[in-house]
Formats: structure tokens, C-alpha cells, sequence
């Protein structure tokens, strides 16, 4: 039974500021089954001064989000412990908090903090973990989100990806004109930084694996070019700039090569780039539309788009290049695949009676399952845990971003109070100092 | 194999479409073949002067009434053929092209919002092609001709239903420095 929780906002209580840009959270679709946890606001050790962010509701709000989790509501909590001496299991049990978390932040310096948590199994009435881990005062929605990924890991034994990042393509209009900006934030939407802006069109943004870079596709100079640009220090170099399309750029896990579409042999055609030299490999042949290539998680084969069939639908081919099996059947558009981070299925998008929206397709077992809801769904991009899609929606007419759990159970929309957002790519897990 | 034929077909059928037109305009049967060749030998440019498609002179692209004002051609959904009613404009571009060898012409592809972007990137491409096909086969130089996709990203109309979406399925022929 799925339950909506249309009013049920995230709470995104802090830095004002943020609120102009940060993408907000709703989630749109909830499940039966979340587990109850609760998660205390977390404690100042004497003498040290409260930091500008609520650990704990950054906490909660990850575990929330995840579809998985139940947290508490702040003011049914009956009692706030800080320490181990102070929790009463009794309490929790009452409440029907299955676990619990408590922590503690003291200041170990100018603007250095320690932050303390413990994980608690209510019933059993013992901890599951605890930590410390310092942080920077600007590092503290990220060691937030460090914490979170390792509470999902414990209670549900797959990493967590809350630790991460997503870049996305805004288009808006500024004094009359479009403008356009790639972007990235943190995967709760916060902290958004802007990585290029643009006078024209800007596209498909890809991830390096270890998530240091991002590729892209910028008409800047009224023509395709494909750019690979350092997310730390903004510095970026063009890759393609063949004569007609350069498009659709696609990271090799090993880093080594890029998948890119060009049509400078005169059709769009999949070729894969040496990044040491920049050498190209011409993967397909024919007078298809041959695009959207990806690659599985082994580097052995690419996934990609064709309409060689007569309509678009997806195929995989060997990372060198040669027969391609196709992948799907059912339904007149099958595109923009994603391949998750085990491999084993897809995620793309599915159109079917002039509707277009995000499916999943098991590799193995070919069948197709669709996850959302919208009418011009796209751009679908996995989690690096593989919990979770992110994809591209509209809603009122405006480009929005939405995330549904793989299974299909739970969804998310992330809202901009103004302009189109979309193409939203999940970064891979990073380590960031 | 099956689109090369297609293309191929519908390459000589607005060929064709075009000679025929030809027949009924007053100007009468002037080719348009050869425009290209004087005009580059010994300044016998203005010697193209009105041809089957009205004057061909740089200045008629300027010309609200000229059939170069006509700079759109629109397509069926994912599909990049050029239709029927449409092959008398690429003609007339054509001509107008090959009798002046120094205007290069932008063939932009675009397509609606449904659907991958990449994939409609490849759609675009696929439209320009198209034209641009037509175009050399009636005689433009390869030289002249560059075509950009930029699929749905810059839709001529903003709206969400059939009647933007139409307006949007389109190639741009767009006159560098015109």
C-alpha cells in the first residue's frame, strides 16, 4: 500500500541564504515499512559553542529521504539524551523507535569541531557503533552526511550515498535572455555551486569515476563541443569539436577512455576516446541514429541507443565495438539508459503511448518495470549505492528533479523556486578531506 | 540500407518536384546547374540573374517576398524526412546557393521535448543531414554547408502539446553574415 505525504516537507530550517538556490526536498511518494529510528538533536560539551548546523536534522532528513527510515519527529521525543548514561531503552521501546542516535559536538579549536555519535539497537538495549570525527565548520553537512552513510550502512548492510553529489543542467531566463548553468550540490540539494554558465544550451553531464571531473556538452560557441572541466579547480579543456554533433560523453570506470557520439563521418555514430591521446575507436556503423552510450560497471560492453530497428531502443555491444544484441522489447521508445552499479539492470527511459517515463530493466530476466509517474520523464542517473534513480520531471511546467527507490516504492521531488532543472547526474562515491 | 534508399527516393522525387515547378513559373526553364561555374571564372556573376526560383542575387535574401524568405522546414515526429510540401523551399535554397559559391549557410537540426536529449541530438543531426543532402545534391558545394544538432534545446516555441511541438520538429537554414 503506498501512502502520499504530499505536505510532508523536509525540514530545511537553517542558512536562509541557501534557500534562493538549494534545491528543496518533497517527498512525494512514501512507503509502509520505513523502520522508526530517532535520531536526538545532538549536544554542546560544555565550554564549546553550538555549531551553525543541526547535525541531527541533516541525519534525519538523509535517513528519511533514503525511503527506508522513519525518523521521529523532534517533538514526540520524550526525553533528549546526550550521553550513554542518560538513555533509557524504556523510552525508545515506548515510542516504537527500533534504533537510536545521540551525539555530542564540542569545538577543538577556531571553527575545528569533534562530533561524537553512537547508534543504538533499542530492543536489544545495546550500541550497534559509535564514532568521532572532526570537521571544519564549513565541513559539517558533509561529516552530517558521512554519519548518515554510516548508520545506513549498519542497519541495512548496503553503503550509503548520502555522502554525494549530483550535478545538473539549470536553464533560466535573465533579462530576457536564456541562461544556462551546470551545476552541483549536495545529494540533499544543499550547498549548490555553479560550474559554468552559458548564453547557449548546455548538456549531458557526466561523471570522471573517481568524481573529480565532470564532461559536458556546451553549444557556447553555437556548435557542439565536448569539455571535460576539474570540479575542485574550475580549470577545463575541450576534448571534441569535430564538425557536427559531439555529443553524449560517457566515462570508462578506468578512467582511461570516453564514449562520445560524433557524426563527422556523417551520421551519428559511438566512438571511444583514448584520453592519453586522444585517439577515437569507431564503434558503430550504419545509417542509425547510434547514440547515449554506456558503459557496464566491468568495461567490457557499452549500453546504448539506436533506432537501426526503426525505432529507438537499447542494445549493448562489446567496449571494442562489434555485434550488438538488443536489450529491449516492449513499448515503441526505449533511450538514455543508466547501467547500475552491480551491473545487473538498467534504468532508462520508456515511452508508450505518447508517455514517457523512467523504467527499470533486469538484465537478466528482461523484465521491464516502470517507476515513475510523470509524462516527459528522463535523464536517469543511479545512485553509486544503487538505492536510488534520479531523474529529470516536470511539474507545472517546469523542469524539476525527482528520485524514485529502485523498487519503485518510494519517490522524491526536488524543487528550484525558479527556472528548469534537469539531466541530473549522481556522482560516484568520493572522498572528500 | 532501407533509409539510404528512402533518402535516395525522396532526393530524386523533390528533384523532380522541383523541375516541374520550374515548368510553371513565368521565368520558364532556366537551369540552375551551372550558376556556380561562371560566377567564379570571369566575374560573369550577374549572368545568373532571375532564374526559376525569382532573382538569386545575394540582395533577394532580404526579400520578404523572395522564396528564400522561407527558412523553415518542419518534420514529422522521429522522423527526418523532408516533406513533399517542403522540397520546393530546399530548392529554392539550393539554387540561390549554388549561383552564389560565396554564402555559406547553417543548417540547424531540432526536434521536440519528447523523449532522450542525446537521442533528439541525433534526430537533429539526422534533419540537417537531410537538408543538407538535398542541397548538395541540387548543386550547393560541400564547402558551403555546415549543420549543427541542437535537438531539443532550443525549442522555437515554448508550449507542451502538438501544436508547439510541431512548430518545433525543424531545420533552420541560417545565412552566415546575412
Amino acid at each position: 500500500m503506498k501512502i502520499l505525504h504530499s505536505s510532508l516537507l523536509i525540514f530545511f530550517l537553517c542558512l536562509p541564504g541557501w534557500l534562493q538556490a538549494a534545491l528543496t526536498i518533497e517527498i512525494t511518494q512514501g512507503v509502509d515499512g520505513a523502520v522508526p529510528i530517532a535520531v536526538v538533536p545532538f549536544g554542546t560539551v560544555a565550554g564549546s559553542s553550538a555549531p551553525a548546523e543541526d547535525i541531527a536534522a541533516i541525519i534525519a532528513s538523509d535517513l528519511a529521504r533514503s525511503g527506508r527510515f522513519a525518523p521521529l519527529a523532534e517533538r514526540d521525543m520524550i526525553a533528549r539524551p546526550v550521553e550513554v548514561s542518560q538513555v533509557r531503552f524504556q523510552d525508545w521501546r515506548t515510542l516504537g523507535s527500533e534504533n537510536l542516535v545521540i551525539g555530542k559536538i564540542e569545538t577543538v579549536g577556531a571553527n575545528q569541531y569533534r562530533i561524537q555519535f553512537r547508534l543504538f539497537d533499542v530492543f536489544r538495549g545495546r550500541q550497534i557503533t559509535g564514532h568521532s570525527l572532526p570537521a571544519t565548520a564549513d565541513q559539517l553537512r558533509y561529516v552530517a552526511h558521512r554519519i548518515s552513510d554510516i548508520i545506513y550502512e549498519k542497519l541495512t548492510g548496503q553503503p550509503g550515498a548520502f555522502a554525494t553529489r549530483i550535478a545538473y543542467v539549470i536553464s533560466e531566463v535573465r533579462n530576457g535572455k536564456k541562461a544556462y548553468m551546470l551545476q552541483l550540490a549536495d545529494s540533499d540539494g544543499y550547498n549548490p555551486k555553479t560550474l559554468l554558465t552559458s548564453a547557449q544550451p548546455l548538456m549531458s553531464p557526466s561523471w570522471s569515476p573517481d568524481g573529480r571531473q565532470l564532461a559536458y556538452v556546451s553549444f557556447e560557441k553555437r556548435r557542439a563541443a565536448v569539455f571535460v572541466q576539474d570540479v575542485f579547480t574550475g580549470k577545463r579543456q575541450e576534448l571534441a569539436a569535430f564538425a557536427g554533433i559531439n555529443g553524449a560523453p560517457s566515462w570508462s570506470l578506468d578512467g582511461r577512455s570516453m564514449a562520445v557520439t560524433l557524426s563527422r563521418d556523417g551520421n551519428p555514430e559511438i566512438y571511444s576516446m583514448r584520453l592519453s591521446d586522444k585517439k577515437l575507436k569507431r564503434l558503430t556503423f550504419g545509417a542509425a541514429i547510434d547514440t547515449e552510450p554506456v558503459w557496464s560497471p566491468d568495461g567490457k560492453s557499452i549500453v546504448f541507443t539506436s533506432d537501426r530497428g526503426g525505432s529507438p531502443q537499447l542494445y549493448r555491444m562489446p567496449a571494442q565495438g562489434g555485434r550488438a544484441q538488443r536489450l529491449t522489447f516492449e513499448g515503441n521508445y526505449n533511450a538514455s539508459a543508466d547501467i547500475s552499479p552491480d551491473g545487473k539492470s538498467l534504468a532508462l527511459v520508456h515511452g508508450e503511448g505518447g508517455r514517457y517515463r523512467i523504467a527499470s530493466l533486469d538484465l537478466e530476466s528482461s523484465l521491464l518495470r516502470i517507476l515513475s509517474d510523470g509524462q516527459l520523464d528522463e535523464s536517469p542517473s543511479f545512485a553509486p549505492n544503487g538505492s536510488m534513480i534520479i531523474y529529470a520531471t516536470e511539474s507545472g511546467h517546469r523542469g524539476v528533479l525527482a528520485a524514485v527507490s529502485s523498487d519503485g516504492r518510494f519517490r522524491q521531488r526536488f524543487s528550484l523556486r525558479k527556472g528548469n532543472v534537469r539531466e541530473p547526474v549522481w556522482s560516484p562515491f568520493t572522498k572528500r578531506k | 540500407m532501407k533509409f539510404i534508399q528512402a533518402v535516395a527516393v525522396a532526393l530524386v522525387l523533390g528533384w523532380l518536384a522541383g523541375c516541374s515547378s520550374t515548368g510553371d513559373s513565368k521565368e520558364g526553364d532556366v537551369a540552375v546547374e551551372d550558376h556556380s561555374g561562371t560566377a567564379g571564372d570571369d566575374g560573369a556573376a550577374t549572368a545568373s540573374g532571375v532564374g526559376a526560383y525569382g532573382d538569386l542575387s545575394v540582395e533577394s535574401l532580404n526579400d520578404p517576398n523572395s522564396p528564400l524568405a522561407q527558412r523553415v522546414i518542419y518534420f514529422e515526429f522521429d522522423s527526418s524526412d523532408v516533406a513533399e510540401q517542403d522540397r520546393d523551399i530546399v530548392a529554392a535554397h539550393a539554387a540561390f546557393l549554388a549561383a552564389n559559391p560565396e554564402v555559406k549557410v547553417n543548417v540547424e537540426g531540432h526536434t521536440d521535448e519528447r523523449g532522450a536529449r542525446e537521442y533528439n541530438i541525433g534526430l537533429g543531426d539526422q534533419r540537417a543531414q537531410s537538408v543538407r543532402r538535398m542541397l548538395e545534391f541540387q548543386g550547393v558545394a560541400p564547402v558551403q554547408i555546415t549543420t549543427v544538432s541542437f535537438g531539443e534545446e532550443k525549442p522555437a516555441v515554448e508550449g507542451y502539446d502538438e501544436s508547439a511541438w510541431s512548430m518545433n520538429r525543424r531545420v533552420e537554414l541560417v545565412y552566415v553574415g546575412y
